[in-house]
């Protein structure tokens, strides 16, 4: 009768784990493929706001960021929505300086494709991002992108 | 002779997982998702004082749209919200039924698709130096947002497709592709030109 339950005693052998490197490779690739380096250390809170009808930066080495935010570290920096270059924190009047010097570093042909990139957080006033955008007319860069999240346009369902 | 056969072993390969997750770890701290999108603007020029000023606009071409300190639009001088901006800027640009307050037309011959009339609309905005990021971002997003839909129904009239598909075409690699698309999309933009002229920043209150 028990013909099949001839095994009955034998303790399940464990589950191999050989493939377990394949695996943990397999996510390792997904994410160096898909992910780029962070940029900067971020030292401000950054919410961006969102839209819908946005484009896609085409050549991220053709793209600067400017971000502006109020600084994480309050207690340091205060509340006062602050510009950050690179890693550090900065005033309008640097701003000439930092584009000039950034387009200076690439290639002629390619210096009139140089996008700006402002990642401003949602709170900030307009204030200093007017201000901002009046420095970079001034070094005649006028290509800019206003960095947001997608929003999902239900209206387009 | 025989022991030194014994000593080839395999190596032990039971540590490859934990490497493969150091790196791994390593990556998904390191890196970030964040992609770069964004509303694509282009700044004027910066003034110079020996230029002459631009010839004044007509009132009825001018659709003027002012933020606050508080966050409130004021729109052609009515109090409205966010939402029904899309409608009323794409009234105002295509003026559907030629209504006399909203802009003039004039004849253009537009590649493709022969003589068209083109509102000769102007979208003027200006904000306070309080105003809100959020809302300026809307704004844009909203105005843009008239355009696309009236760039699509123009589009899917004339040409069958919608014009946000002609703009993914004309960045295709393919030259036979993307040739004819780029022209489908420089004539609709001609019919819908995107005026949006930001005013010179004033402070008034906080």
């Amino acid at each position: 009768m028990s013909k099949f339950k001839k095994d009955g005693n034998k303790s399940t052998p464990a589950v191999s784990t050989a493939s377990l490197p394949d695996i943990v490779f397999m996510l390792l690739f997904f994410f160096m493929v898909t992910t780029v380096m962070r940029e900067v250390d971020l030292k401000i809170k950054l919410n961006q706001p969102e839209a819908t009808e946005i484009e896609k930066l085409e050549d991220r080495s053709l793209v600067d960021y400017i971000y502006i935010g109020e600084p994480t570290n309050t207690a340091l920096y205060g509340t006062v929505p602050k510009i950050q270059l690179d890693d550090d924190f900065a005033t309008v009047d640097d701003i000439q300086d930092y584009v000039i010097q950034k387009r200076a570093d690439r290639p002629e042909q390619v210096q009139g494709a140089i996008t700006v990139s402002l990642k401003v957080d949602e709170d900030t006033k307009m204030g200093i991002v007017t201000d901002v955008k009046q420095q970079l007319r001034k070094v005649q860069s006028l290509k800019i992108s206003y960095s947001t999240r997608e929003k999902v346009d239900k209206n387009k369902f | 002779m025989a022991r030194n056969k014994r000593e080839l072993q395999e190596i032990n390969a039971g540590s490859m997982a934990d490497i493969a997750f150091l790196l791994l770890v390593f990556f998904l701290v390191t890196t970030t998702m964040d992609s770069s999108w964004g509303l694509s603007r282009k700044l004027p020029p910066p003034l110079i004082d020996t230029q002459e000023p631009p010839p004044p606009i007509k009132d009825r071409n001018v659709f003027v749209v002012l933020a606050n300190a508080n966050d409130q639009l004021l729109v052609e001088g009515e109090l409205m919200d966010i939402s029904q901006l899309r409608e009323a800027a794409k009234e105002f640009i295509a003026n559907p039924n030629r209504k006399d307050e909203l802009p003039e037309f004039k004849e253009v011959d537009v590649n493709l698709l022969g003589k068209m009339p083109v509102s000769k609309q102007v979208i003027s905005l200006q904000n306070d130096n309080g105003t809100s990021y959020k809302l300026y971002i809307q704004v844009q997003n909203e105005l843009e947002a008239a355009y696309n839909e009236l760039r699509d129904q123009l589009s899917l009239e004339k040409f069958g497709t919608k014009y946000s598909i002609l703009e993914d075409l004309a960045k295709s690699d393919l030259p036979s592709e993307a040739e004819p698309a780029k022209e489908k999309v420089k004539a609709v933009r001609q019919v819908y030109p995107q005026r949006i002229s930001e005013a010179e920043p004033k402070e008034t209150g906080n």
